[in-house]
Order: C-alpha cells, then structure tokens, then sequence
C-alpha cells in the first residue's frame, strides 16, 4: 500500500478538509482554554479552526459516534377518533444521520471502538440484537488516526495490545512528516479519500520523517508489564474486601473516568415529553455512581464504591475479555487516571492484583482533593 | 504495514430491537392492594398471530413518557388470547403501569431472555417453591405443566406470603388446591383469621413437606431472603445445586445485553437468564 500513500503540507490541510465536508461531517479535535475537545470543522472558516494535533485530546472520540443522548424513538399520543377518552401511539425512529470523518484521533480512540463494536453488533452472532444506532453511524463513518509523536506520563496503550502508530480501526494513518503529514491508507475507504488534488505522493524522505518519528514516540513509553493474568487474579480478588476498600479508598463515585473512557459504553434509557409528544432518549450512564444498579425494592447489588470500582475493573479486564476473543475492553489512554479528582489509577489496580506491586492500605489522600491531608 | 480496518457492516433492514410493539391492556386485575396483573395483546394481527415464546421468557412494559421495566411473561405460552403480565407497585413504572386500564395502550418488547428448560423436566417430579410476588414468574412454567401434564412425574407447589391478602392468583389458586394431579400447600407468615393452611416461613414449611430430590427438581423464586433460606433448606433435603432453577431480577435498561446494566459478572441477566440453576449461580461471581 505504501506506493499510494500521500503527503499533506501542514498549509494544505484545512482546505483538504473543507473538500472533505462536502462529502463528511468532519470533526477534529480542537483546543478549548485548557481542554481540547473534539468539534465540528466549520469549513466556511476553516484557518479559524484547525486541528489541534499536539496536544491530546481532553475527551475520547466516542460521542461522535455514540452521542451522549440521543433519541432513540419519538412518539406522540393522539386521541383515538373512534374511542373518544383513548389514546393512539405514534412511535417514529429517527433518520440515519449522514456519514462523518474524524480527524486526528489518536490510535486508542479508533482502537476503543473495537472494543465497542461486538457489543453493539450482537457479538456478530445471528439471532443477536444489533443496536442499528451505534452500527448505522459506525459504518458511515472515516477514520483518520494520527500516530502519537509523543506520549503522556499516564499513557499505558503499550499494556493492552496498542501502540502509539497502531493502525488498528483506522481508515487513513497520519503521521507527522516534516511540514506536515503522511497519509498512510489503510482501508479501501480510506485509499478513497486519498483521491485529492491537495495531496502529493509521499516521497522517500518523507516517509523515513514519518518513520523516524514514530520510533522516537515508541521509546517514550515505558516497557509494559505482562498483565495477562490480570483477568484471572482479579476475578480471584474478588472475594478480598479489604483489598477493594484500599483501591476506591479516596474514589468520589464521580464518573468522569467513565464519561472520558473511550470503551465505557453504558448507558440509560429515558423518557422526556412536551404535552402529547416526547422523546425516548438513551444517555450514557456510569457504573460508579449507585444509581446505576439500585433496583425498585431499594436492594442494591453494588451499593459502596468499593463493589463498583471492582465491577469496573472487573468488566475492563475480566468480563469483557471472557466474551470478547480475550481482548481487555481498556485501550491505554490514560485519560481516567490523568482526570480523576482523586488520584484512582486503574494501572495500579491492574498491577496490584497480578502482585507486581503492592499499595499501601490506606493510601495517603492526595494533597489536591478537598479534604485530602496536607 | 497496517492492515485493513475492520469495521462492522450496516444491513439497514435490522430489525430495531428498541422499537416496542404497540399493545392493548384487555384486562387488569387486582392481584392484591399492591399487585396488579395486566392481560395485553399486540395490536398488529399478523405480529400477534406469529408471536411465540417460552416459559420463563421477559418482556418489557412501556409507557411512554414514562419508561420501559421488564417483568416475566406470566401465561403460559399455550394461552394464545393474551400476555400476562403481574406488577408489583414499587418504583416510577410500576406506579404509572398501575394507573392502566382495560384499552389502554402500551409498549411491548418481548420475548428477551432464555427460559425454564421445560423440556428437561418432562419425567420429573417437580417442585415449586414461590414467595410474594416471586410466583408470578413461575406460574408461566407451571402453567404450562399442567397444560401438558402427562409430561411431568409430580407437580407441587408451595406458595407462601405475609397475609391471606398479598397471596395473589385467586382465580389459580382455586383450580390448584382442588385439583387431583398436584399438590398444593398455602402458606403465610403469622396466624389469621379464617386461614385454613399453613402457618410458617416457606423454608420451615418446605422441611415439613420433605419433597423427595429422586428425580426431583425445585424451581424457586421469591425475596432475597427467602430464597437464601430456602437453597438452605433445599440442600438439607438432599437437592443437588444441578437440581435447583431460579429466576433472577435486575434492574434492567435494554433487555438485550448492551446497556451493561444487570450483569453479574460476565453474565448478564437479561440475554444470559433469567433463568439459572443453583449450580450456574454458584459459578458466578458473588453480586446478587
């Protein structure tokens, strides 16, 4: 394939996405006072909002595919013309939306998808429900990953079978070259959307830039630990209360790590209505807070922090992987260790249950919570 | 050099496992002061000419504008005029479901779930073991039996709440207590007046009536701590955890095992049960 890959000058790339939103809704992460945040490519003002592709971004890709709420039906109740005092229903699913290009998502973004993709797609099974919301956007939709040209402190990929150049889930591999950007296609789809007069073939040197930049990003992070016996050691902690009080000591049961996790795929389903119409919504919802399993009766399944953060964990790297070809429902990112308000550092956990390290119980709170010692 | 995406395909002729089916209320019957019954049936004549389920199998009730919550198709599937369905008043749902009356219309997703393996059970003595509201999922089964009697060894059936008044399914009750080819025994917690059966915790009740574990299988349902007890008493007779059915509640979302909801781990009650034996519980990780 490397014979049609092509080069993009840094210059050039608002205008190639501007072609490209005749065709996609683009999106691209952007920076946000301190946050990036992936947003709409305005291409009537594209110099006005490029890709913030340095920084990594603050929230994983997985709204644009998996909207935070969305309806799911809409339905009106109209009165019955033949039995006065009753109702008829009128339930109306919503259009397909068009198809939509992310652009400069970070492999373990593309790569949290498929982690997605079996659950929505009835583990590919006949007979299985398929969620047509979650499959319909998912098909229509290009992905342009960016290989990382550095990593975080808290990034982990390397642990759960990704790397900072993976490809895996991608249409197009962009890497940094120089002045701008070689474009590696790595699907049919991706090769098509190659097809641009903005673009030049990628020469040698170019690709060598490319090349060379990945392997620095790769010496960035450090070695991994074998944590393939993490999904047996901690279904074999389960039973251990002590060793779960210590990990969710100092967790606040906010969620963040669940809204900002590319993987964490869980959701609500409510109703909201406006005189005879209304909506059926489904929003993402997190495992930490106790709503989550609280049941009609009051009896709660995971009534303390301690029984959900282990459910967390659990789904991530027992659960899911038990049902998923062995694949760990985490891609590395780091973003729920970088945004905990408490410190929880899900790497920890992972390490602390195979015994390649021990955490003091009770750890010390973090000097940045309210209420945490000084 | 990386390989190809892959990505799932989109067939737009899925069927869209959200959309409930619009339904009729035909019938509500007060069950007791906090238990309704509802009988619906589908509104479409072809989907509920081909609609077919198993014992044991869930549906969920919608009310728009209120939600959606899942409940245990309680007629037998050899009923073919309506669904059954028995609703405890306990949450948000529950208290819109039993604002419905006779005409009504609903939603309805079902059947979801796995079922009772019925056809396991042919030859066998069977023994039903029901607290409260937790008869409700086991009548589809039991139903079901005695629609096709000469397929089981014995039937019995020991069904037990607080008061006279929460015991619900009077119009079953009768048939059951008179009838010659199963064994019924009623219970309730504490003396009442006029009460003509037993008096006593469904576990001790169960010791009393010592059903035999040859070629026996106990299929229970009821409050946690009934049936905590009552695994207890079972197994003191001699059951086997093979031999032991029991039907699982969670709060459940989706009904399809998406939403992550009702898991325990890696199970999900929703696709995975309701149904489990005792010895599949026994593998499971201890969340109930």
């Amino acid at each position: 394939m490397e014979a049609s890959s092509k080069f993009i000058a840094r210059t050039a790339l608002a205008g190639w996405l501007g072609e490209l939103s005749a065709r996609f809704r683009v999106w691209a992460p952007r920076r946000e006072g301190r946050a990036v945040l992936y947003r709409p490519f305005d291409p009537q003002a594209p110099e006005d909002n490029l890709p913030e592709l340095d920084k990594k971004p603050t929230e994983s890709a997985k709204h644009i595919i998996f909207p935070r709420s969305e309806p799911l039906i809409n339905f009106r109740r109209k009165r019955d013309p033949e039995h006065p005092g009753q109702f008829l229903l009128d339930l109306r699913v919503p259009e397909a939306p068009g198809p939509s290009l992310i652009f400069g998502l970070p492999p373990c973004d593309a790569r949290g998808f498929m982690v997605f993709d079996p659950v929505y797609n009835g583990s590919g099974t006949d007979g299985q429900a398929r969620d047509i919301y979650y499959l319909r956007r998912r098909a229509a939709a290009l992905l342009i990953v960016r290989s990382c040209s550095r990593t975080l402190s808290t990034c982990f990929c390397n642990w759960v079978g990704g790397a900072p150049d993976s490809a895996e889930g991608a249409d197009i591999l962009a890497s940094e070259a120089e002045d701008g950007f070689l474009l590696e296609p790595v699907s049919s789809e991706g090769a098509a959307a190659l097809d641009s007069g903005l673009l030049v073939p990628a020469d040698e040197n170019r690709l060598k830039a490319a090349q060379a930049a990945r392997d620095e990003a790769k010496k960035t992070l450090k070695p991994a630990p074998d944590i393939s016996g993490a999904g047996k050691a901690l279904l074999e902690r389960f039973e251990d209360a002590a060793f779960w009080k210590g990990e969710a000591a100092h967790c606040l049961s906010c969620g963040i790590c669940t809204f900002l996790c590319p993987t964490c795929y869980c959701f609500n389903v409510t109703d909201e209505t406006a005189g005879a119409n209304g909506v059926r919504l489904r929003s993402w919802d997190a495992c930490m807070t106790p709503l989550f399993t609280l049941e009609a009766s009051g009896h709660n399944p995971r009534q303390d922090k301690a029984a959900r953060l282990k459910n967390r964990i659990g789904h991530k790297f027992s659960y899911y992987p038990e049902l998923h070809e062995a694949r760990f429902a985490c891609v590395g990112c780091g973003r729920c260790i970088k945004s905990c308000p408490s410190g929880v550092d899900i790497r920890r956990i992972v390490t602390d249950s195979v015994g390649l390290t021990q955490s003091p119980k009770p750890k010390a709170a973090p000097r940045n919570i309210p209420g945490g010692k000084e | 050099m990386p390989e190809l995406a892959l990505k799932p395909a989109f067939n737009p002729s899925t069927p869209n496992p959200y959309l409930p089916q619009v339904a009729t209320v035909l019938e509500v019957i007060q069950e007791t002061h906090n238990i309704r019954s509802f009988r619906v049936r589908l509104d479409d004549e072809q989907a509920w000419a081909s609609f077919s389920f198993e014992p044991g199998q869930l549906g969920q009730l919608s009310l728009f504008g209120v939600g959606e919550a899942t409940f245990v198709i309680n007629s037998p599937p050899t009923c073919k005029a309506y669904l059954q369905f028995s609703v405890m008043r306990a949450g948000e749902v529950t208290t819109a479901l039993h604002g419905l009356q006779a005409g009504d219309k609903i939603g309805l997703r079902a059947p979801l779930g796995n079922s009772f393996p019925y056809n396991d059970l042919k030859g066998k003595n069977v023994i039903f073991i029901g607290g409260g509201i937790g008869m409700a999922p086991m009548r589809t089964l039991l139903l079901y039996m005695l629609d096709n009697r000469r397929d089981y060894g014995d039937i019995s059936l020991l069904y037990g709440a607080r008061t006279p008044q929460d015991l619900s399914f009077a119009y079953d009750r009768a048939d059951w207590l008179g009838r010659e080819d199963m064994r019924t025994v009623l219970t309730i917690d504490a003396p009442a007046e006029g009460w003509e059966h037993k008096v006593g915790l469904i576990p001790n009740v169960l010791t009393e009536m010592a059903p035999s574990p040859e070629n026996a299988v106990a299929v229970t349902c009821g409050p946690p701590i009934m049936i905590k007890f009552t695994l207890q008493a079972l197994g003191k007779l001699g059951f086997k955890p093979e031999q032991i059915l029991t039907t699982l509640e969670k709060r459940m979302k989706c009904g399809i095992g998406i939403c992550g909801r009702c898991n325990i781990g890696e199970k999900y009650v929703c696709i995975d049960g309701p149904v489990f034996t005792y010895a599949q519980l026994q593998t499971m990780v201890n969340e109930l």
